[in-house]
């Protein structure tokens, strides 16, 4: 069997991928499948505990993140279609209507 | 058909929700059958929804259930705060219809979208699992996410609901990574599990400082505290002002007692370890949302600012960790509420057809036009900056005393120094108010919603300032965190 | 326990070689024989007027978000039909209440006009 920490370190790895991808990215597809990324990578880590510690409520848990990020991700997804209505534009940069 | 996955007892525990997701299912299916003269009808039904909710919530309020194996606690605590969020929503309710015709955006699913909001909110405070908690708070901030960008063909509204809804998915993720490194510690969703497997372990273990760290980025993230506050001012000016009024109170004090929850039953073997850094952040939130304040020339970028500074002050009560800072937390939450509503309710009465009134000069001679709306905001502004005999005052008073108890002196000179500077800007907007000359004669039109709103929150305002002694004692209910 | 994914690596190597190395043979063997017929996308058909990288109607991601969400929710039943002999009757009205819930999202949007291909 593979050792939990292969796991765990993967995890963390697509973890901060997702962040990286996050904080770097300036499209907003990009930036929003980064999230997701890290969504997955929370999702692993569940599991790879869950099996670990035999204890099934952490695969219960993944059922759970894996519905409310496709929630999150329609309500995303149409978010970001009314901004592009209005904008044509799908540059973060070009989120500027008001300044910090 | 009730068997060993189902008590009666839960259905109890949850009844107002219950009634909540009933009514709010309702206001969707009836409003596809109204016309638009009749939308209004949608938000006497989400009254009703919010009425009968308040009225089982009252009848369970002393049951102190513990249902769902323990995944569902109704404690004093969670019953508190669900009062609040239901009379904030009631208030918010109130003052939308007039707002949203002006905007022509009219719909129903606005009503149950605040609804599934407040039910969200309702399970944050009483979730007692990390399943249930983390769907709550999902729960809440879809549909705020949806709320902030209702206005469809308003560039501001997408783009606030755009920046709220990646920075707020953002830090689910990072607080939902430091969930699963708990879970993974304790082997166990229930936050009372949580915290004991957490004392066994060595203090300074490293993956539960990465856990700690993760999961205060992400509540950190929700209640607004720099340096994740970013959001916040760009979320609050460009949702309507409704909205903004309904999430700068129930969702912040949600996302606070979520944060109490995690702070005091989960991470409490590590409480020297998140003293001092909540120390700093509760310090820089204050200072940072103070100052930045001053040079607002926009009343809602002004009130988002002051609600950052706000969030400093109440982690306060978080840091001082005693009866008197939950306390304090509680009453500041009644207390905040109506005055924060109140301020806002004047900024929404402002909108009409053809000015958007969200600029601090187009309140200028207010005293002229509408002496009466000038003073109500005098009061609602003293109150924000927590002046006796004004409620704020007994709020603030809770939450410093509470960390000169614990002898934090530092943090309660920075934070009275703060309450200083805050007067300044609040006092900026009644100067302008009073003394300014009028730019046009057309008055505030204040609508039977609004005035509703202003009537209680402004006699809340002035009788907690004056006799605090019952809300002090119904906000001490929250004590039962403690057990 | 690494040397296990040694297999796995052997796998890839030969995946990514294979390929490689049969193109490299067949261009020692094969004739070079460029003509204009040859070289267009179909060599017996009409060829393409415009660029095919169209931008995609705004009206796919409405049906592309509708279908992930219902599609998704699907998830719960899954559990639930694996164990409703145990779940018994509570199971079952558990599931219809939530199954209500969705009916109630699909007649809104229904109603909305979200379905019509206008």
């Amino acid at each position: 069997m593979v050792p939990l920490n292969y796991f765990l370190i993967l995890a963390a790895i697509l973890f901060c991928l997702g962040v990286i991808g996050f904080v770097m990215k300036r499209n907003l597809i990009t930036m929003f499948m980064s999230i997701e990324l890290m969504l997955n990578s929370v999702n692993l880590t569940f599991v790879a505990f869950s099996r670990h510690i035999n204890v099934l409520s952490g695969q219960i848990f993944v059922f759970f993140v894996m519905v409310i990020a496709a929630a999150e991700a329609a309500v995303g997804l149409a978010i970001i279609v009314a901004f592009y209505r209005n904008r044509e534009s799908l540059n973060v940069d070009e989120v500027d209507r008001m300044k910090l | 058909m009730f068997n060993q996955f189902f008590q009666v007892s839960d259905i109890v525990a949850i009844y107002p929700q219950l009634l909540l997701a009933l009514f709010g299912l309702g206001v969707l299916i009836v409003d596809l059958f109204l016309d638009r003269p009749w939308k209004v009808l949608n938000a006497f039904t989400a009254l009703l929804g919010i009425g009968y909710a308040t009225y089982a919530l009252f009848q369970i309020r002393r049951f102190n259930v513990s249902a769902y194996n323990g995944a569902i606690v109704n404690d004093s605590f969670a019953v508190y705060f669900q009062f609040v969020f239901l009379i904030a929503t009631a208030l918010v309710i109130f003052i939308s219809a007039r707002y949203l015709s002006i905007e022509g955006e009219h719909r129903g699913d606005y009503y149950a979208l605040i609804l599934f909001s407040l039910i969200g909110m309702n399970f944050m405070v009483m979730g007692m699992d990390i399943i249930t908690l983390y769907i709550a708070l999902e729960l809440m901030a879809v549909s705020e996410y949806i709320l902030v960008g209702y206005l469809r063909t308003n560039r501001q509204s997408n783009e606030a609901s755009l920046k709220f809804f990646l920075l707020g998915a953002f830090s689910s993720g990072i607080l939902l990574y430091g969930i699963s490194l708990l879970y993974g510690i304790s082997g166990s969703t229930d936050l009372r599990v949580i915290g004991q497997k957490l004392a066994e372990r060595p203090a300074n273990d490293p993956v539960t400082l990465v856990a700690l760290v993760t999961l205060a980025a992400g509540l950190l993230f929700k209640v607004a505290g720099v340096p994740f506050h970013q959001w916040l001012p760009d979320a609050y000016e460009g949702a309507p002002s409704p909205i903004t009024a309904f999430i700068s109170v129930a969702p912040k004090a949600a996302a606070f007692a979520l944060t109490l929850r995690f702070l005091f039953i989960a991470l409490k073997p590590l409480q020297v370890n998140w003293v001092p850094m909540l120390s700093v952040i509760c310090v820089l939130t204050m200072t940072v949302g103070n100052i930045t304040a001053i040079s607002q020339s926009n009343i809602k970028r002004l009130l988002a600012y002051s609600s950052i500074a706000h969030a400093g002050y109440l982690m306060l009560g978080m840091i001082a960790g005693n009866d008197y800072g939950i306390t304090g937390i509680a009453i500041y939450f009644l207390v905040y509420m109506f005055m924060n509503i109140g301020a806002w309710t004047l900024v929404v009465a402002m909108r009409r057809k053809d000015l958007i009134g969200d600029q601090i000069q187009d309140m200028s001679g207010m005293f002229q036009k509408n002496p009466a709306a000038a003073v109500l905001m005098l009061i609602f502004m003293l109150s924000l900056a927590g002046i006796p005999p004004t409620a704020g005052f007994i709020g603030k008073y809770y939450l410093f005393a509470s960390v000169i108890q614990t002898k934090h002196y530092v943090l309660a000179v920075i934070a009275v120094l703060n309450a200083a500077i805050s007067l300044y800007y609040y006092f900026r907007v009644v100067v302008v108010m009073f003394m300014n000359d009028k730019v046009d004669e057309e008055k505030m039109v204040l609508s039977p919603g609004v005035l509703t709103t202003l009537a209680v929150t402004l006699a809340f305002t002035l009788i907690i300032g004056i006799y605090p002694d019952p809300f002090i004692r119904f906000a001490q209910n929250s004590l039962s965190l403690f057990q | 326990m690494p040397k296990n994914y040694i297999p796995i690596l052997m796998f890839m190597a030969l995946g990514c070689l294979f390929p490689l190395v049969t193109l490299a043979l067949l261009r020692l063997i094969r004739p070079s024989d460029p003509h204009k017929a040859k070289l267009s996308p179909y060599e017996c058909g009409v060829d393409p007027v415009y660029q095919p990288r169209e931008r995609y109607t705004v009206r796919y991601y409405i049906v592309a978000i509708l279908f992930v969400v219902f599609d998704v929710e699907t998830v719960f039943l899954f559990p639930w039909a694996i164990r409703y002999d145990v779940l018994g009757l509570f199971g079952l009205m558990e599931m219809l209440v939530f199954l209500g819930i969705l009916v109630v999202g699909f007649i809104w949007l229904w109603k909305q006009g979200a379905l019509e291909w206008v």
